[in-house]
């Protein structure tokens, strides 16, 4: 199983890249939902099958793959969005800001004091490119709906640390974790649904009334 | 037993979507949370027993306990008005909304695992996003949204460094646990490295929801156009609460070891939230924003009390309950005064004492008593933080934090006094004080002017443990 760890991971880092790249939202949602689905399947991998890592693959594939996607796919047909236009910073530089985080992430995973079993996987610089993936599509789109995307990848990112150390938290925690993701996504949905109804838009710039 | 605390208002919280009547429901807040008061204070008393692994109360818990569901209680009877003046609003989302904050507070505080405080704190933030929105506005609702997104964020980040905190317990051999007394037995083991980076995280993560600068720039928005009950709760409740959650990282440092590394980070982002706060409060035209900032300036100096230690430790706890209830008073009378005007604008806000004796008086009182005047509550935690760092020969901190104060001293004093005193602005409403609108912030008053004359016995002890238990060395 431990053979399915490292192609895991790369193609969670392939995915972030895509979503970087993309401005078609429904492939976006699409493919984050993939990422998580993936991500779902790192505890089996690493930890074997026991009790606690298929109850937090289950749960986790569930929110993540199927009901957090069907959540935003609904929000979007509510408001009637198809493509993310006009990024506050471009496609390509985005993409390009992407590539040097991960290989960021790539050369400053070498120098953490890790212990010994963790120097070889791909698992924290995985974690850190997801994360810092994550924060670009936090701060460099305009729909609302992008921004709860770079939430989730940033979430996914910490995932990945958080199968590191499943040990470390009971079930019942994790499962309280990911239950207040699922919680918060809802929230912001129907937040997003609001936005669109008083403003026709869900571009978060117009959100600009309250400054200083 | 003490899962009570926790459980009962989420129990009413469900009990609130079946009742169908808008009263009911309204008074349901203030009965549960007298209850709930009467229960914090008999576990923080120890009559009852609040001993546990994963849920429990210490000195520093109990504390911040009992102030925040008094505040709560304050602001349940002042809601119970509140939501009988916007009848077309109703009260369906607002009063479980409420509920589920109390719950999830009461969770936060007496978590004794760093997961399921985590969990609480995401909570705190998702249950209490709809009441910032309850107006309904273009302005609430971009408000709601950066509070969401910003916290969220924030939040997530302290999860990443309590999973760092559980990998600087990998490498010592011992089965990893997120267990907070599990980890202060074992923290001189830690790996000093991952510990740091574990801490820092924290700080950012619960600094966002405290609100201590850089990390504060959506607490003038949420504070601003959240209903005035619910700013009471962010700035007096929430933010204490966050606080507990930094000083869990503190008491971890220091059992490893390593206090004064994180006592350094909290006095930069002490000093830099005043410095913020003195900057945007000067001239600041807008009250509620005003008072927000207020909340950024006091969170400062909370972080620079507990980073001085000593006896300026003890005075930020002071300063904790003083700063949770004199917050209460003032953003329950800045609601009224808002209403009063419809506006928290200067440009329309004048003469608030003619029109509103009470609240403009509370409010006025209210400036008086978070600015450090005697003979209120603040003044009293204030002077002891300041002695403190005198006391401990930080002679530039201590003129640099003199400095700030007055700064904003005066630049509160322009806005508030021109907002109360003078002649009333012509748009004189039918808005007049109420005697449920108006208990609760004298009620709060009143007790801050009594903690400034006078400390009862018991609370001075439970302050002297809740500083101590921050003072723990390995």
């Amino acid at each position: 199983m431990t053979d399915l760890t490292n192609p895991l991971l790369l193609a969670v880092i392939l995915i972030n890249f895509f979503t970087l790249g993309s401005a078609r939202l429904g492939a976006c949602i699409r493919v984050v939902s993939v990422q998580g689905a993936l991500l779902a399947l790192l505890p089996l991998t690493t930890h074997g099958f026991s009790f606690h890592s298929i109850l937090l693959t289950t749960g986790a594939f569930c929110l993540k793959g199927v009901f957090i996607p069907w959540l935003l796919f609904r929000a979007i047909r509510e408001v009637r969005i198809r493509r993310e236009l006009e990024p506050t910073i471009g496609f390509v530089p985005t993409m390009i800001l992407g590539a040097l985080t991960t290989a960021g992430a790539f050369l400053f995973a070498d120098f953490l004091p890790l212990i010994s079993e963790h120097h070889e996987g791909l698992f924290v610089p995985t974690a850190l490119a997801t994360m810092f993936a994550g924060f670009l599509l936090l701060v460099s789109r305009r729909k609302a709906i992008t921004q709860v995307l770079g939430y989730l990848m940033l979430e996914n990112g910490i995932f990945v640390i958080g199968v590191l150390l499943s040990d470390a938290l009971p079930l019942m925690v994790e499962a309280g974790v990911l239950l207040d993701l699922l919680v918060a996504v809802f929230v912001m949905g129907i937040v997003m649904n609001h936005i669109s109804r008083e403003f026709s838009t869900i571009n978060t710039e117009r959100l600009s009334a309250l400054k200083e | 037993m003490i899962a009570l605390l926790v459980a009962l208002p989420l129990v009413a919280a469900g009990c609130s979507f079946i009742i169908p009547w808008h009263q009911a429901r309204s008074w349901l807040l203030p009965a549960v949370s007298a209850v709930h008061l009467l229960l914090s204070t008999l576990f923080a008393l120890g009559y009852l027993p609040s001993e546990g692994t994963w849920i429990g109360l210490d000195a520093l818990s109990s504390l911040v306990l009992v102030v925040t569901s008094l505040l709560f209680f304050g602001c349940a009877l002042y809601a119970v008005g509140y939501l009988d003046l916007h009848p077309e609003r109703g009260n369906k989302v607002m009063v479980p909304c409420l509920l589920i904050f109390l719950g999830a507070m009461s969770l936060a505080v007496t978590a004794r695992h760093l997961g399921l405080l985590w969990i609480a704190v995401e909570a705190t933030t998702i249950a209490s996003a709809p009441l910032i929105y309850f107006n309904r506005n273009r302005l609430t609702i971009e408000a709601t949204w950066k509070y969401l997104l910003i916290c969220s964020v924030g939040i997530a980040l302290a999860m990443l460094g309590l999973l760092f905190v559980a990998y600087s317990a990998l490498g010592s051999g011992v089965p990893v646990s997120l267990q907070f007394d599990k980890l202060l037995s074992q923290a001189t083991t830690l790996s000093k490295p991952w510990l740091h980076t574990g801490f820092v995280f924290m700080l950012v993560g619960f600094g966002t929801k405290m609100g201590l600068a850089p990390l504060h720039t959506w607490k003038p928005d949420a504070y601003g156009e959240a209903p005035g009950l619910v700013g009471a709760l962010l700035a007096g409740g929430l933010t204490s609460v966050a606080f507990l959650a930094i000083l869990r990282g503190v008491q971890l440092m220091t059992a490893a070891g390593d206090g004064a590394l994180a006592r350094q980070e909290l006095l930069g982002m002490g000093i830099l939230s005043l410095l913020v706060a003195a900057v945007f409060m000067v001239g600041q035209p807008d009250i509620k924003r005003l008072l927000a900032y207020s909340s950024v300036e006091h969170m400062g100096l909370l972080a620079i009390g507990v980073s001085i230690g000593g006896l300026a430790t003890f005075g930020a706890m002071l300063h904790l309950v003083n700063n949770a209830l004199t917050k209460g008073g003032l953003f329950l009378a800045a609601g009224n005064i808002q209403r009063a005007f419809a506006s928290k604008h200067l440009s329309e806000v004048r003469g608030a004492l003619s029109v509103l004796p009470v609240s403009g008086t509370l409010f006025l009182a209210g400036f008086l008593a978070i600015t450090g005047s005697p003979p209120f509550g603040p003044f009293m935690s204030e002077f002891t933080i300041l002695r403190g760092i005198f006391g401990s020969d930080r002679l530039v901190v201590g003129l640099l934090v003199l400095l700030l104060l007055a700064t904003v001293f005066i630049g509160m004093g322009a806005t508030v006094l021109a907002a109360t005193q003078g002649e009333a602005s012509e748009a004189t409403p039918g808005f007049r004080d109420s005697p449920l609108l108006c208990i609760s912030p004298l009620c709060f008053m009143l007790l801050i002017l009594l903690i400034g004359v006078y400390i009862p016995e018991p609370m001075q002890n439970a302050l002297h443990q809740a500083a101590a238990l921050l003072e723990v060395q390995p």
